[in-house]
């Protein structure tokens, strides 16, 4: 017999179909926003403030009623299953929320009751050994630093063995040092094979951590690629050549090109769209060559994720 | 049933109430022995017997329905008011838990603490005052559901409040007056006529009345009326407590 909350993908952890949010207020937080993320991989949400992402974190996890629309955590309704899907679930919000005059460990064993599981004294150990917190487990929350408090977050998250982890700007106001090493947790949870959905301002965080890149603006998800193919797909090159000889003018048959030489006349860029079938760097060199110009070196850089976000972001305004 | 769950909000509660213990505990159970000093003692000493009864004795019965209506609404609606105030509600909204359960660990935290003051404030009372209890179960029963039932009450305007000045609104300027002209130092049979009618407005005087009735075996209202009162009261906050868990109302967004 098929049970009709049984998962149709294997792959497939989180299933959000036409979800839309609108507030008392009339704020239309969520336009019917589709997304699928598969087992294991970390999804980057990007988006500028009041985007929406919280939002569509908030109506997944439960805090807040969707207006309409459905999700499925592992193949379990959130409203009709709503206990076998919390259970997979761990949130890390974005604010620091915590009791500030508990004890790091009894906020923690209190996570963990409410997700319907008893004390394992060697989880905890393990998981605050990891947030380097263990140190601290007698500490009161008021007592810690910013960064650790939002470790402490983390392992509230963890403390119930998540499957799949909702990290909401887990960077957010914290030092570069600390990002780092959130990044690390990260890859760490992902080798554990945790799923992670990640809502992040920093562009480079979703440039390095995240295998899926999804782009909120407005309550719409504007598109949704892997990070790669996002870059390529966007991502315009920059060929920089470097000259062995100053030029003083570019020859005329390069001059009509999307070709710059710089103010010292030492070197040129070349801006080619990777979409495009030809990218004029045979001809380029070809006239270079013709022209008599000799080369020192040459280079090439892609433009980067936030170049990326901003131009989609400004071409959807527009 | 997530019995863990439950268990978790019940001790975390009760972790903060012995943490708390000076405040909790010691508070109430000064004030109460500064009552039995004054009314008991000083004029206490001037007042005939109330209804065949000690007046210091009188007025135990009220004096720890004062306390534990008091405590009980004010630990009720800390409790669940707290998380709102820091937003660490987002654990309990997101936690595999229903409503069912996080209502039976906050309420069952605040009513234990009331419960807890009430007996140590009938403790104290019994080094003032020559006590007996008459009717032991029933008092214990009374005590029990004024406990439950002001807890639901507390946690009712916790949710309601939406700050710290809403939250110490009903409790001060509602439970407090009404337990005060609930009967808790005077039998209703002493005040003026119209009066006895007007007070049979205020349904503290059916829990006074009944408490007072397990300790003596008289009381102003019957008691089947006073355990009609109190039973009706419970159901009517439950019913309150079911509906905003339905609607969300002021937890959900």
């Amino acid at each position: 017999m098929i049970d009709s909350n049984q998962k149709v993908n294997d792959f497939m952890l989180l299933e959000v179909n036409e979800l839309r949010k609108t507030y008392a207020t009339g704020f239309e937080a969520l336009k019917g926003i589709s997304l699928q993320v598969n087992k294991g991989e970390i999804l980057a949400l990007l988006g500028p403030n009041g985007a929406g992402k919280t939002s569509l974190i908030s109506t997944i996890c439960g805090i807040t009623n969707p207006s309409s629309g459905s999700v499925f955590i592992d193949g379990y309704d959130i409203s009709k299953n709503f206990r076998d899907a919390r259970k997979l679930v761990g949130l890390v919000p974005q604010d620091i929320t915590l009791e500030p005059f508990e004890k790091v460990l009894n906020t923690i064993n209190f996570s963990r009751g409410l997700f319907g599981k008893k004390k394992d004294s060697a989880l905890t150990e393990k998981v605050l050994t990891k947030l380097s917190l263990w140190d601290k487990r007698d500490s009161r929350i008021m007592e810690l630093s910013g960064g650790m408090k939002r470790r402490v977050l983390i392992a509230k998250a963890l403390i119930h063995e998540p499957r799949l982890l909702f990290l909401d700007e887990p960077t957010a106001s914290v030092d570069v040092e600390l990002r780092q090493s959130m990044w690390d947790v990260v890859a760490d949870l992902k080798k554990d094979g945790v799923t992670i959905i990640l809502t992040t301002h920093y562009i480079e965080e979703a440039e390095a951590i995240a295998d899926r890149v999804g782009i909120i603006n407005k309550g719409e998800l504007l598109l949704m690629e892997e990070k790669a193919s996002l870059m390529q797909k966007f991502g315009q090159k920059i060929l920089k050549i470097e000259l062995q000889k100053r030029l003083n003018q570019l020859p005329k048959e390069l001059s009509e090109k999307n070709i710059k030489l710089s103010d010292d006349g030492l070197s040129l860029t070349y801006i080619y769209d990777t979409k495009q079938k030809k990218t004029g760097i045979t001809k380029l060199l070809s006239n270079l060559s013709d022209s008599g110009i000799n080369l020192r070196d040459i280079q090439t850089d892609q433009s980067s994720l936030e170049e990326i976000f901003v131009n989609l972001v400004k071409e959807k305004v527009e | 049933m997530n019995f863990q769950a439950v268990r978790a909000i019940y001790f975390f509660e009760m972790a903060r109430f012995f943490r708390t213990l000076l405040q909790s505990f010691v508070s109430p159970v000064i004030s109460t022995s500064l009552y039995f000093v004054v009314f008991g003692s000083v004029i206490g000493s001037r007042i005939q017997e109330v209804e065949g009864i000690s007046y210091g004795a009188f007025i135990v019965p009220g004096l720890i329905m004062l306390s534990v209506m008091t405590q009980a609404t004010s630990n009720g609606s800390f409790g669940i008011y707290f998380p709102k105030f820091i937003g660490t509600i987002y654990e309990l909204l997101s936690a595999p838990v229903n409503y069912f359960e996080i209502l039976l660990g906050y309420v069952g935290a605040a009513a234990t603490k009331a419960l807890f003051i009430g007996l140590v404030i009938l403790a104290t009372a019994a080094i003032f005052v020559d006590l007996k209890i008459m009717y032991p179960f029933a008092m214990i029963l009374f005590l029990v559901l004024t406990c439950i039932s002001f807890s639901l009450l507390g946690f009712i305007l916790g949710i309601w409040a939406r700050n710290f000045e809403q939250l110490q609104l009903v409790p001060l300027l509602v439970v407090t007056p009404l337990v005060f002209l609930g009967g808790s130092f005077y039998s209703v049979s002493m005040l003026p006529p119209i009066w006895q009618k007007i007070t049979l407005f205020n349904p503290v005087v059916y829990l006074v009345s009944g408490f007072r009735w397990s300790f003596f075996g008289n009381a102003d209202v019957p008691i089947f009326v006073s355990l009609l009162a109190i039973s009706s009261f419970t159901i009517a906050c439950i019913i309150i407590v079911a509906w905003i868990f339905n609607t969300g109302w002021r937890i959900k967004q």
